[in-house]
């Protein structure tokens, strides 16, 4: 069986963002930068299957500029076998992602496709899902336990209500949550190991696919302030001012 | 065109975002139809007719619907699509598990988790959990939009007699199987929609000594939330986990305990109503977002808190 797991570079997430000043967007020049925290637990679950013999190839694949290789390189650090670049400049819509990433699967033929559930930049939650319309392929979102099967998994999902257990044939995609793994950190000797695994590049130009933004975005802001609280003195004070000022218990 | 909203319910009753759904596709457009796919949905999609700003209800029944997989449910929909401009369900697991899938069937570029409709074609939407607020124009004919059921207050839920249409049912799409749902039966609410959460960090010290932090929820009927450090230190799992990598949470009362605030952290809370920050480090970052902040030791403060609570004659649920 063959993994496909796509990761997304973005701002790591214990930075404080900026917005730059002419509200056109987040600053991101001089600004830390990791792999999109669910696409590491993608990764992670990859390699476990591979560990336990239940795949023979993990490839990971990211879309972006130059540097998005990083993301890339650090996944062969922990155990994918080789990458894909897919090199575009610009800001593109999830919907130009999953386009981009069914071209790859058309050639690689994975039996999988893991990616994180969400990116923690735009927040938006749907490239796994869209890809799956693309392929007509089952998908298992916010997975947080995959069993992996003959030609199926069974994969228990994250829902608001609790969880829920489905069961798809491969292939099929599956969006990874926190709660799937804990990733591991890559030991030196495999970083210097992953210097020499494979990482091919595509131009995004070269997949004759339309990758023109749909959505505009008009401005970026600050959400609105918080006005300043008050220190209160004991916990008597506290209880009064919930009870009588606050009025919330 | 009409709105299209897309009902989540659990085959009896409407689920209690389809309201606020409801409310946030009426300020899109006045003409707001809702479909509702299931199984023995009747009594259900009685009850969406009989939200007064709905205009007509269409319901789709077969028994590939019984458990909303969104493999059969997008098919459906799709079919729908031609006659609406928008498409609009709320940003939960529901929605968002659907909405993209219907998004890439009609080549359309999804606009996720809307907090504000600005008009027909321009919504605000948090970005980086909360920490900027984007607005964005979508150029896409036709519009599938999933909104923040926190951010729009829910519909009146009766008055309303909306027609109810029969809506032809699609093939089953056979590689997804449901096998089962549990769903946690807990005497406390769930830590997405509590009108009030209790949170421990890392000042917690231990595992055990969250049990400090149960006896003021339970007191308080609220649900119990974690930084990601009491995650990490195993002192909770990490379904309560409260920030960027866990849960956005908007209760009504905020009580951050032994939680220093990372950004991460308060990312995912400080849009909270009251927030209440407990801490014996006076210069920790939580004070910062604090509306009461208490400089302490929690271990002296949780029992004195208890004590108070316990004084007062009542305590709003």
């Amino acid at each position: 069986m063959k993994i496909l797991v796509a990761v997304k570079r973005v701002i790591d997430y214990n930075v404080q963002i900026r917005i730059k000043e002419d509200g056109s967007g987040v600053v991101t020049d001089n600004v830390k930068m990791s792999t999109n925290p669910p696409d590491d637990n993608a990764i992670e679950e990859a390699v476990k299957i591979k560990e336990a013999g239940k795949a023979t190839e993990i490839v990971a694949i990211t879309v972006g500029e130059v540097k998005a290789q990083e993301t890339v390189r650090k996944a062969l650090a922990v155990g994918a076998d080789k990458g894909i670049h897919v090199k575009t400049e610009g800001a593109l819509e999830p919907l130009a992602i999953s386009k981009i990433i069914q071209k790859i699967v058309e050639k690689e033929k994975p039996d999988l496709v893991f990616m994180g559930k969400q990116a923690i930049d735009d927040d938006c939650n749907q490239t796994g899902q869209m890809l799956s319309a693309l392929l007509n392929w089952p998908q298992a979102t916010f997975a947080s336990k995959i069993e992996i099967k003959d030609t199926s998994l069974e994969v228990t999902r994250e829902i608001d209500e609790g969880l829920e257990t489905i069961e798809i044939n491969t292939p099929a995609i599956v969006t990874c949550d926190l709660r799937l793994n804990e990733p591991r950190y890559a030991s030196l000797p495999n970083i210097m190991k992953a210097k020499k695994k494979p990482i091919e590049e595509i131009n995004v130009s070269d997949l004759g696919i339309d990758i023109t933004p749909r959505i505009e975005q008009l401005k970026v802001e600050e959400p609105p302030k918080r006005k300043a609280g008050i220190k209160v003195a004991n916990v008597a004070e506290l209880v009064q001012k919930l009870k009588n000022e606050a009025k919330v218990i | 065109m009409a709105v299209l909203l897309i009902a989540e319910h659990n085959n009896k009753e409407l689920r209690p975002f389809t309201l606020n759904a409801a409310t946030a596709a009426s300020q899109i457009d006045a003409d707001v139809h809702a479909v509702i796919i299931g199984q023995n949905s009747e009594t259900a999609a009685k009850k969406l007719s009989e939200l007064p700003l709905i205009k007509k209800v269409i319901n789709i029944e077969a028994p590939h619907y019984e458990n909303f997989t969104a493999e059969n449910f997008a098919p459906a929909i799709v079919k729908l699509a031609e006659n609406y401009s928008h498409i609009v369900c709320s940003a939960n697991t529901f929605g968002k598990n659907l909405m993209p899938r219907i998004a890439a069937h009609l080549d359309t570029s999804q606009v996720s988790d809307i907090i504000k409709v600005i008009s027909p074609d321009t919504f605000l939407r948090p970005i980086y959990a909360g920490n900027a607020f984007a607005t964005v124009k979508t150029n896409d004919a036709k519009k599938c939009i999933t909104i923040r059921p926190t951010s729009f207050e829910p519909c009146e839920s009766s008055g309303g007699t909306a027609t109810i249409e029969k809506g032809e049912a699609g093939e089953e799409f056979s590689n997804t199987k449901f096998i089962k749902r549990e769903e946690i039966k807990s005497d406390r609410p769930e830590l997405g929609t509590a009108r009030i959460v209790v949170s421990g960090g890392r000042g917690m010290q231990s595992g055990d000594n969250f049990k400090l932090i149960t006896e003021v929820a339970d007191k308080l009927g609220a649900a119990i939330g974690a930084s990601r450090a009491a995650v990490d230190a195993g002192y909770i799992s990490n379904d309560h986990q409260v920030g960027q990598t866990g849960k956005v949470v908007v209760p009504d009362l905020y009580i951050a305990i032994g939680i220093s605030g990372a950004i991460q952290h308060l990312a995912g809370m400080k849009e909270s109503k009251v927030i209440v920050a407990i801490n014996k480090d006076g210069e920790a970052p939580i004070f910062s977002v604090a509306d009461y902040g208490l400089e302490a030791d929690l271990f002296e403060a949780l029992p004195q808190f208890m004590a108070e609570l316990n004084k007062l004659n009542t305590i709003q649920k």
